[in-house]
């Protein structure tokens, strides 16, 4: 075996070297005199293939590649919370430092700081036998979320050695274990895993609990649970990525980790202003310190725009193995596939629909799977929820991407021009949008909101429906023809529409709105809908009440009722219940 | 080093095949000498063991396979950059055409530029004052954005583009334009000449121009050159750069023609299925850097294939730019300039550039109202197409008359008229006050009560 591995064709970001090597499948490389990262992709008898994931303008023929050892892994440690990251785990702040705002390649910098001391807390004995993902030690990673070093997945045995609990560097040894054939093995904060293959669980849960997110068309109308998985399509402009900001914002979930992959760079850098500035509700501190931000935006390489998603996924289920909630936001998979799409035509391999390669539905499949909520190895719960924004070309859904992400995720949250358009925002169209999650969830509803809150939600979908079938007559005949019921039909779901669908995300009270909120405020609608039905079953103009006033008030209400006055939704009521007296009592005294 | 190789093993289309090369790098730069005068130059795109194949940017027409010699510099393709391009003209591969001699370098770098950092980037927040209602007012221009427009074959566009970096670009102490002609016809090029020689701002800005019978594969470099001149004004010199290319429906053309070429397989419509990478590399180097003065900012104008939004180049352009401003047909029939459609139209970087810091507090909620009521008016039309304008509700008929005002006196402006951004506001509360007050849903109370003024 030749111990010199020569570059021998350059084709954008593929290298081949000729002949036979001792690479293995998917093995991480140095390519090059710079050291630029590639992974293996493809060998035969004759070639090797490598993918480079960084710019290969300047690589020679003849320059030599260096193998690493190890598949293409993630370094796995504290410190990556309030990170910045690109495709393939490099921290662009440390980037920064040394190549100044450009982004220089050949820089092989740990996604974890080895300078960086932490205050570790040991949580494991001597002579204690420990197996893959037992906690030995833990230390405040930020204000919110302590880190808790664990086992790393292939490795048990007995503690032989425990360091005391003081400050340690990330690569500083803490316990040395011995396993059954008499192996030490040093276990430091950082841990690797290969980026490609999943993290082991101990078994797979049932879902039970939905993510909420504060985006009223979401949680009420297509709710997506912890661990599961959910789409959003949209052509361009139709706010994907306001959505998704708002989602990582405002979830509940105790990790987040945003992908932005081949988008703008400009909003990858909104995200990160935006979130160390913004106060997570829930534990008082800073958005950013529950956030792990992975851009390669459109014009980084492509091979690692490819890397980037299973690098989050990675990241994602390393925290969810400590016991999180984890919620993987990933802007856009469209962009992941183009990316397959590109190094799978530099392969020459045959081409299946649009020329996206015929693994793609397999990939997607893969990644998806990944989300979950697991019981993990250490005995702990834990979940990944999956949020993939889909960029269909020509906003025309029925392209490959989009209709093999339908296939894997039970969510799905068309967004659509012509509402975007009008500035509805989030523009989820409610037509054409689902959620397979409502009937799992429907227990956690009742028992944790109120009893009739899936029956509620049924009704304004209901009366959604009803309204698109009414709108077909009235884009032929004009509203004024319609009977009263049917009008008043088409007004409640303008309530509907521009109140409760619609959310402004730049609103104090409207950005972000808790489950109750959304309860109150349906169960309002529905009390005015009933009501008002009322008024028509006595051949009174629906006119009369809407003249009150009561229709914008209603729809105004979210603007002017801060989430913590929910009382206020009573006396909403009690006005509702006042109007329509009064209207009928009017009518008999004219009658 | 300076061997040359004599003879090629095979021409087809702007691409040739040599054979026997040692040493060549990937995308580096080489010099094709087919005889005494005539050096034309090419770049390495893929590397086969000895053999490499190569883009020749001026054509191959003339070349044969035995009278070349063929001479590898080495480095990849790079241009001389120098504060005094402004005033210059320079074709699509960065060489001085106005017989005024080359410039004196201050920096040769590499045309591909590098990605800029996330981290390294400064959040866009200027606004750009444009002096065009419907674009201040509802898809306002920020600096360091990439905002390209949308029009189609005999639109406006080219007047637009002139007066928005006439209105726009000299509101900065130290501006600069940059302008990038790809497959235009010389009378376009000509017209931009003109308007900024007429404007005074000629000595500001510095044209590449790759005309429509140029070779293609200099088009693929033309915005190259312009991008990496405009970044070394701004961020070497300080400037506020304003990079207008023209027409970039031409450059992804060329695009797919030289993929063709190559043999690749094609994505949608032809296109190579990297176009949105390769668009990206393009628009991606607008913006601003952390901690330095300067910004590039970026209109790409675009010509729609027979008015089609969905068609793969605005597809992918959208999907790239922080918004679009789409012209519309309908308009321009009626004599509306600018015709904005401002429905299909967006600027991602408004929100965080207007309001009370920037431009007015009202901005926000206006614009928002503004969009909500013409969709609406726009509705109102429609059903008007089939029941006829008299058999609309009262309120439709209102919405009506709104949409009428709203587009001839909001949208329509003359060509010498240039609105401040608080005239253009408050044309848009007036227009707003032809509406009962419960039609306004997107406006809270504070706001209605300080400027709503209906007629009547």
């Amino acid at each position: 075996m030749s111990s010199e591995l020569k570059i021998h064709g350059i084709n954008g970001p593929v290298v081949t070297i000729k002949g036979r090597t001792s690479l293995g499948m998917l093995e991480m490389v140095y390519v090059g005199d710079n050291r630029l990262i590639g992974e293996v992709i493809g060998i035969s008898d004759n070639h090797t293939v490598i993918q480079v994931y960084e710019s290969t303008t300047g690589l020679r023929p003849g320059e030599i590649v260096t193998p690493s050892g190890g598949l293409m892994a993630c370094a796995l440690g504290p410190g990556m919370l309030r990170s910045i990251y690109d495709g393939i785990a490099r921290p662009l702040e440390k980037i920064a430092d040394i190549s100044g705002p450009f982004i220089k390649p050949g820089l092989d910098i740990p996604a974890i700081d080895i300078e960086r001391l932490w205050s570790v807390e040991i949580r494991t004995k001597i002579n204690n036998t420990v197996t893959p993902g037992t906690v030995i030690a833990t230390c405040q990673e930020t204000p919110s979320i302590i880190h808790r070093i664990m086992i790393p997945p292939n490795l048990s045995g007995r503690v032989v050695y425990v360091a005391s609990s003081r400050q340690y560097k990330a690569t500083d040894k803490i316990v040395t274990i011995m396993n059954d054939k008499g192996e030490r093995h040093n276990i430091s904060l950082v841990q690797h895993w290969p980026i490609r293959m999943p993290r082991p669980i101990a078994q797979r849960l049932p879902i039970n609990e939905p993510l909420i997110t504060g985006q009223r068309v979401i949680d009420t109308l297509f709710p997506i649970a912890k661990g599961g998985a959910s789409a959003i399509p949209g052509g361009f402009g139709t706010g994907k990525t306001m959505l998704q900001h708002q989602l990582a914002k405002y979830s509940d979930a105790d990790i987040i980790i945003y992908v932005g992959c081949g988008e703008r760079g400009n909003e990858m850098t909104q995200a990160l202003t935006e979130f160390s500035e913004l106060v997570d509700p829930r534990t008082g501190q800073s958005l950013l310190d529950r956030t792990v931000l992975i851009a390669n935006t459109s014009n980084m390489p492509v091979a690692a725009r490819e890397a980037s998603i299973y690098t989050g996924i990675t990241i994602a289920e390393y925290y969810r193995d400590m016991g999180y909630h984890v919620a993987l936001m990933a802007d856009s998979t469209s962009r992941w596939a183009e990316a397959l799409r590109e190094i799978s035509g530099r392969l020459e391999e045959m081409p299946a629909e649009e020329g996206y390669p015929a693994y793609l539905p397999s990939r997607l499949a893969a990644f998806y799977e990944r989300a979950g909520r697991v019981s993990t190895l250490n005995g702990g719960e834990g979940s990944i929820t999956v949020i993939g924004a889909v960029s269909p070309q020509g906003n025309d859904f029925s392209e490959p991407v989009t209709q093999n992400t339908k296939r894997f995720t039970r969510c799905f949250w068309g967004l659509e021009k012509s509402l975007a358009y009008a500035r509805h925002y989030p523009a989820v169209n409610w037509n054409l949008s689902y959620s397979e999650y409502v009937d799992e969830l429907s227990p956690w509803f009742s028992k944790e909101v109120a009893d009739d809150f899936i029956d509620l939600r049924a009704e304004i979908i209901r009366l959604l429906n009803e309204e698109s079938e009414l709108m077909e007559i009235v884009k032929l005949i004009g509203a004024d023809l319609l009977a009263d019921d049917q009008k008043l039909i088409l007004e409640i779901a303008r309530i509907i529409r521009v109140g409760f669908l619609q959310q402004n995300a730049l609103h104090q009270n409207d950005s972000f709105v808790p489950i109750g909120k959304q309860y109150r405020f349906m169960k309002v609608i529905v009390a005015l809908y009933n009501g008002a039905r009322e008024i028509t079953a006595r051949q009174i103009p629906i006119t009369r009440l809407k003249e009150r006033g009561i229709f914008d008030k209603l729809i105004k209400s979210k603007y002017e009722i801060p989430n913590d006055e929910l009382d206020r939704f009573d006396q909403l009521t009690d006005e509702i219940n006042a109007d329509i007296r009064t209207v009928i009592s009017e009518h008999e005294n004219e009658g | 080093m300076n061997i040359e190789y004599i003879g090629l093993k095979e021409i087809n289309g702007p691409l040739i095949v040599l054979d026997g090369i040692r040493e060549s790098c990937y995308e580096e730069l080489v010099e094709i000498h087919c005889n005494e005068n005539d050096i034309r130059t090419g770049r390495v795109i893929t590397i086969e063991g000895d053999r490499a194949v190569i883009q020749v940017f001026e054509g191959t027409s003339g070349l044969s396979l035995s009278n070349t010699r063929t001479r590898l510099t080495g480095r990849p393709m790079s241009i001389n950059v120098s504060k005094d391009m402004l005033g210059r003209v320079f074709n699509g591969t960065g060489k001085a055409t106005d017989r005024l001699g080359e410039i004196y370098p201050e920096a040769q770098p590499d045309i591909n530029g590098s990605p800029l950092n996330p981290v390294m980037r400064e959040y866009p927040r200027d606004y750009i004052a444009t002096g065009f209602s419907s674009i201040d007012g509802l898809i306002t221009l920020i600096r360091g954005q990439k905002l390209p427009i949308f029009s189609g074959a005999g639109m406006s566009h080219n007047q637009l583009a002139v007066q928005i970096a006439r209105q726009a670009a000299t509101m900065s102490k130290s501006y600069g334009i940059v302008f990038a002609a790809m497959g235009v016809k010389s009378d376009v090029a000509e017209y931009f000449k003109q308007s900024f020689e007429e404007s005074g701002a000629l000595s500001h800005v510095a044209m590449f121009i790759n005309l429509a019978n140029d070779p293609i594969i200099e088009r693929i470099l033309t915005p190259r050159c312009a991008l990496t001149a405009a970044e070394h004004l701004a961020f070497a010199h300080g400037m506020d750069i304003l990079v207008i290319m023209t027409d970039m429906t031409s450059y992804a053309e060329a695009l797919r023609e030289l993929s063709s070429s190559k043999g690749e397989i094609p994505g949608r419509k032809g296109y190579p299925g990297y176009m949105y990478s390769d668009l990206a590399s393009l628009y991606e180097r607008a913006g601003r850097i952390k901690g330095r003065p300067g910004s590039v900012t970026q209109i790409p104008i675009l010509t729609m294939p027979n008015d089609d939004i969905t068609h793969p180049i605005p597809d992918l352009t959208g999907y790239i730019t922080e918004g679009q401003i789409v012209l519309d047909r309908g308009l321009e029939q009626k004599g509306i300039y600018p015709p904005v459609s401002v429905l299909m139209s967006l600027s991602r970087l408004m929100k965080d550039g207007i309001g009370e810091k920037y431009t007015r507090d009202d901005h926000a909620a206006l614009a928002g109202q503004l969009y909500a009521s013409y969709a609406k008016a726009q509705e109102a039309r429609a059903l008007a197409g089939v029941i006829g304008e008299t058999d609309l509700s009262p309120i439709d008929k209102l919405y009506l008359a709104f949409g009428r005002q709203f587009e001839r006196q909001f949208i329509g402006q003359s060509k010498t008229d240039s609105r401040t951004i608080e005239q253009s506001l408050d044309l848009g509360w007036e227009l707003l006050s032809m509406l009962p007050i419960e039609e306004l849903d997107r406006l809270d109370k504070k706001l209605l009560d300080n400027y709503y003024n209906p007629h009547i």
